[in-house]
């Protein structure tokens, strides 16, 4: 039951020899065998590989040599962060095949740590999504209830987590793509500051958005998860040149005089009464325990999502512009006349159908006569958005909302309609248009799915959402795991 | 009715940095096998990302300052995007609203009359400089199938090799009247540009590319007419050459009463016509917006201040010291700085040699008429400054002849020889010895006395001859002034 565990429980047995890292590994393997038919968490599994790095990570322990606080730990990797010589597909037909020549900087900075990998998740087609059903190989089930969605488009990751197919994960978010699914399946996901994390090998969905992040199965292990992958990377022009800090320095029980914001415009509309409630439950624990907590607004932030979706897609659009058949990746198998046609035919075939509407509206907001009105625009509510947030954060330390409006959906119940889809974000979406780090930790169930609680702080001070989200952990001591049952 | 042409010019320079625009790649590719210079950034694979090359800005604002440009404080990177396939990531980094440089201009002299009817002495026309901007060059695109182009090809290569090495565009405004003007224009920015040092601006191997937007309007008015872009003049005889056409064909629609119609030409060297390119249907929409893998940049004025500062002498301040220090005319100073190589070829010899008249005559005379028989440029002589200073300093020691030291200039240029060793292979030492030029006169004017009697009668024309046989005899060594003086005491 080794699976079960945290990686901080874990890494204590590998250096007191209660168990060995390949002992740890096959048991992760067998949880996979065992759970994987429902989940359908991984798009690739690299058991071998694993194995491999296990033995070595065992070797060390031999020798006693030190052990790095994530050394041996089975990890699963979202498919859009390249992986040498390991498939990287981005749940998309148009890089089925697609074996990068590189790692990712985060990835390698794991592989550094001597993290063993277990293999790539699955997600919605180039992260464009929230329920990883627009992943063009299958989609991927909730382990509380196998009739729902994970959420997306880091679906497979938190997935994985949530079933003890891995101990910890990495996603990525763009608009909530990490902390969104962490919420729906009852685990922690964290979105750390722009910057903070290179992305330099992570397949670009919105370069200005796109952050890397851990999704784990509490709050310590993300602190530890944090501190492997951030830092200033001279690949990845807009990574910040930061201080080196220890995360795990913010894991203290202590919330004393912590102001607390409640933006008023997460918690109307649209926000499950369900929801709400379990928020509203956790802020009064939040009192409880002596922070201060207050109603506030951020007054643009309801055009969070309007800007987003003409940001996000413009710069789609742009980024997936190379994927042409012409040098790697899917091509098509049609005859063809001339070179309009290669791409054109390839194109069509190779995305999904929401990837071809990102891109068709990205390509339109950017178009000539039509840029001021719409990129132009939101770029101007986005400045307006983090001013907002500047003005909040002079005021309080953290800001805490639900992170998905709702729990988890049916599979199926909302790919008929896209804006009813890109609401699940709208909680999300704003700490991504900022800038800043937001966490989504556990916060119980209604109906038997867990709700997600988001906690935004300013720019680099992943520290004190740390601590607010460590504090509330162990007041609240959420230890309920996944029946998987349903399907 | 009369037209004026309107031209302007849009000129790409490769920088000859270490390193490619975005990557560590090295920029030096050309010859290179396909394909050997590339890596996941300048190749467009998912999830990399671009690193500017801050040397590549730094020569971007040298040339926009040697072209008397404003540097930005301010300047970022845009994307254009738009399908290619030797384009990585079918879009290119460059540069939108703001370029690292703006405005400048540049004094061109041209030779002759000014189209409006200046000084037939030659007169100056100010070129302005719309802006200076960088961005990424693409891939090459090889062709295979008869028609040589992608249009009907069976199918076609892509070298990466070039993809991302630093390119740097510039637009000049609409300022240039004539072909010669334009010519003019582009050698001398050419030459600026060789100065600086910045980029090898070679023509031929592309390092140094030139495009052409042309119109034509009824003289004396100010409204432009319908322009074409005219490309591929990849020399400055086809530049002069491609406008000329262009501005003719142009000329004689609207004298038709037809119109232009607004497109791109491609002038075929071979054919000595622009044609139509495959018609746009469209004008392209390249969606331009800010790079998001990139910052932008503050370049700040003590920085451009130390680089102005920093800057290498630049051809028209060369002209001047050509003059005053070398005492040289302003035509052999002109000539001497038309082109860095050469006036570092002048520079090279006149350490060596003080009388930098002869080394100029040399330069203009001989190794100009061998380097253009071959085709070749300066720094590419056999002929080194080392070789001509030897060469002159013989001539100056009286061991050779004028005569001789041409015979053995085609020979060190032939073979990269010095002076010296041909001299002594051919056995072509000067013969200076009196006593011996004697002795060969008494022989040839025995052999030849109807030519003396022909001489005395007054018919110059027979001294010509007696020296030619003079020279016949001696392979032509024997010192010409004493052949001359000697043959003279001995007939008068």
């Amino acid at each position: 039951m080794l699976h079960k565990l945290t990686a901080h429980e874990l890494h204590e047995k590998l250096i007191s020899k209660e168990t060995s890292a390949v002992e740890l590994c096959k048991d992760v393997f067998e949880r996979i065998k065992a759970v994987e038919s429902k989940v359908k968490a991984y798009i690739s599994l690299t058991e071998e590989k694993a194995l491999f790095t296990a033995n070595k990570v065992d070797e060390k322990v031999k020798s006693s040599e030190n052990l790095s606080p994530l050394a041996g730990i089975p990890t699963a990797i979202k498919d859009n962060m390249c992986t040498k010589g390991v498939k990287t597909t981005c749940a998309s037909k148009i890089l089925k095949n697609f074996v990068p020549v590189y790692s990712s900087t985060a990835v390698e900075k794991l592989f550094n740590e001597n993290i063993v990998m277990t293999g790539k998740t699955n997600m919605d087609e180039f992260a464009m999504g929230s329920s990883t059903e627009n992943s063009s190989f299958w989609p991927t089930s909730n382990p509380w209830d196998l009739r729902t969605v994970p959420g997306g488009s880091s679906g497979g990751s938190a997935a994985a987590v949530a079933a003890d197919e891995a101990i910890f994960a990495l996603g990525s978010d763009t608009g909530g793509s990490i902390r969104q699914p962490a919420s729906l399946c009852g685990v922690v996901g964290m979105k750390p500051t722009y910057g903070l994390v290179s992305r330099y090998g992570l397949v670009a969905f919105a370069s200005s958005l796109d952050q890397i992040g851990p999704i784990t199965k509490d709050v310590t292990d993300c602190a530890l998860v944090l501190n492997a992958i951030c830092g200033k990377d001279p690949m990845d022009s807009t990574s910040l040149n930061t201080k080196t800090l220890d995360y795990t320095e913010a894991l203290v029980n202590d919330v004393k005089g912590l102001k607390v914001g409640v933006p008023k415009e997460f918690m109307g509309e649209g926000i499950d009464l369900k929801v709400k409630k379990m928020v509203e439950d956790a802020l009064m624990l939040f009192e409880k325990m002596g922070a201060i907590v207050e109603e506030t607004s951020l007054s643009h932030v309801d055009y969070a999502l309007s800007a987003y979706y003409l940001i996000a897609p413009a710069e789609a659009s742009s980024n997936l512009a190379r994927f042409d058949g012409v040098r790697y990746g899917y091509r098509t198998r049609q005859k063809v006349e001339d070179m309009i046609e290669m791409y054109s035919k390839t194109r069509a075939e190779g995305f999904g159908s929401e990837v071809k509407r990102r891109i068709m509206l990205g390509a339109y907001a950017l178009s000539a006569g039509y840029y001021e009105a719409y990129y132009g625009q939101a770029q101007k509510v986005r400045t307006l958005i983090i001013e907002d947030f500047n003005k909040a954060f002079e005021k309080y330390d953290v800001l805490v909302s639900p992170t998905s409006p709702t729990v988890a959906f049916k599979i199926g119940e909302k790919v008929e309609d896209p804006l009813k889809m890109y609401m699940s974000d709208v909680c999300t979406i704003p700490a991504n248009l900022a800038g800043i780090p937001a966490i989504s930790i556990p916060c119980g169930l209604t109906d038997g799915l867990p709700v997600g609680l988001q906690i935004m702080g300013k720019a680099l001070d992943e520290i004190t959402i740390l601590r607010a989200a460590y504090a509330f952990e162990q007041e609240f001591w959420f230890k309920e795991k996944p029946a998987l049952f349903g399907r | 009715m009369n037209y004026e042409a309107v031209i302007g010019l849009e000129i790409h320079v490769e920088l000859n940095t270490e390193s490619k625009m975005f990557c560590g790649c090295s920029a030096r590719v050309f010859g290179e096998k396909p394909n050997t210079h590339t890596c996941p950034v300048c190749l467009g694979m998912p999830g990399s990302l671009p690193v500017v090359n801050e040397k590549a800005i730094e020569c971007t604002a040298k040339i926009g300052l040697a072209l008397n440009s404003k540097i930005a404080s301010f300047t970022k990177f845009d994307r254009k995007n738009y399908f290619y396939p030797d384009m990585p990531k079918d879009y290119q980094i460059s540069q939108y609203d703001l370029p690292i440089c703006e405005g400048g201009c540049v004094d061109v002299e041209i030779a002759g009359l000014a189209p409006e009817g200046s000084d037939p002495r030659g007169y100056v026309r100010r070129v302005g400089i719309t802006r200076v901007h960088l961005e990424e060059d693409t891939g090459k695109l090889i062709h295979i199938g008869e028609s040589g182009r992608i249009g009907g090809a069976e199918y076609s290569l892509v070298d990466f090799n070039r993809a991302g090495v630093p390119l740097v565009e510039i637009v000049t405004e609409p300022d240039i009247r004539t072909p010669d003007e334009a010519k003019a224009f582009v050698q001398k920015l050419k030459n600026i540009i060789e100065h600086l040092g910045v980029s090898d601006c070679d023509m031929e191997k592309g390092f140094f590319r030139c495009d052409a937007n042309v119109s034509l309007r009824p003289l004396g008015t100010e409204e432009l007419g319908t322009k074409s872009e005219v490309k591929n003049m990849n020399s400055f005889r086809a530049i002069q050459r491609a406008l000329a056409y262009e501005i003719e064909r142009q000329g004689e629609l609207l004298g038709a009463g037809e119109r232009v119609i607004q497109e791109t030409r491609h002038w075929d060297a071979a054919k000595n016509v622009t044609m139509s390119l495959r018609s746009k249907e469209e004008a392209h929409d390249y969606r331009y917006f800010p790079e998001p893998d990139l910052v932008p940049m503050e370049l700040s004025r003590n920085w451009v201040e130390e680089l102005k500062a920093s800057l290498p002498e630049l051809p028209n301040a060369r002209k001047k010291r050509f003059i005053e220090d070398y005492g040289l005319t302003l035509y052999d100073a002109e000539f001497l700085t038309s082109s860095k190589t050469v006036g570092d070829y002048f520079e090279e010899c006149a350490k060596d040699y003080p009388d930098v008249k002869k080394i100029s005559n040399w330069i203009m005379g001989e190794l100009t008429m061998h380097l253009n028989a071959v085709n070749l440029k300066i720094d590419e002589s056999a002929v080194t400054p080392r070789h001509l200073v030897q060469l002159i300093k013989l001539i100056d020691e009286g061991a050779i002849s004028g005569k001789m030291a041409k015979d053995i200039f085609k020979e060190m240029f032939e073979t990269g020889k010095l002076p010296g060793i041909i001299i002594e292979e051919k056995g072509l030492v000067q013969i200076s010895n009196e006593k011996e030029i004697d002795k060969i006169v008494d022989m040839v004017l025995e052999e030849n006395q109807k030519a003396i009697e022909e001489y005395r009668s007054g018919k110059d024309r027979a001294f010509g001859f007696l020296i030619g046989q003079i020279m016949r005899l001696t392979k032509g060594r024997a010192n010409p002034q004493l052949v001359n003086d000697v043959l003279r005491k001995k007939l008068s």
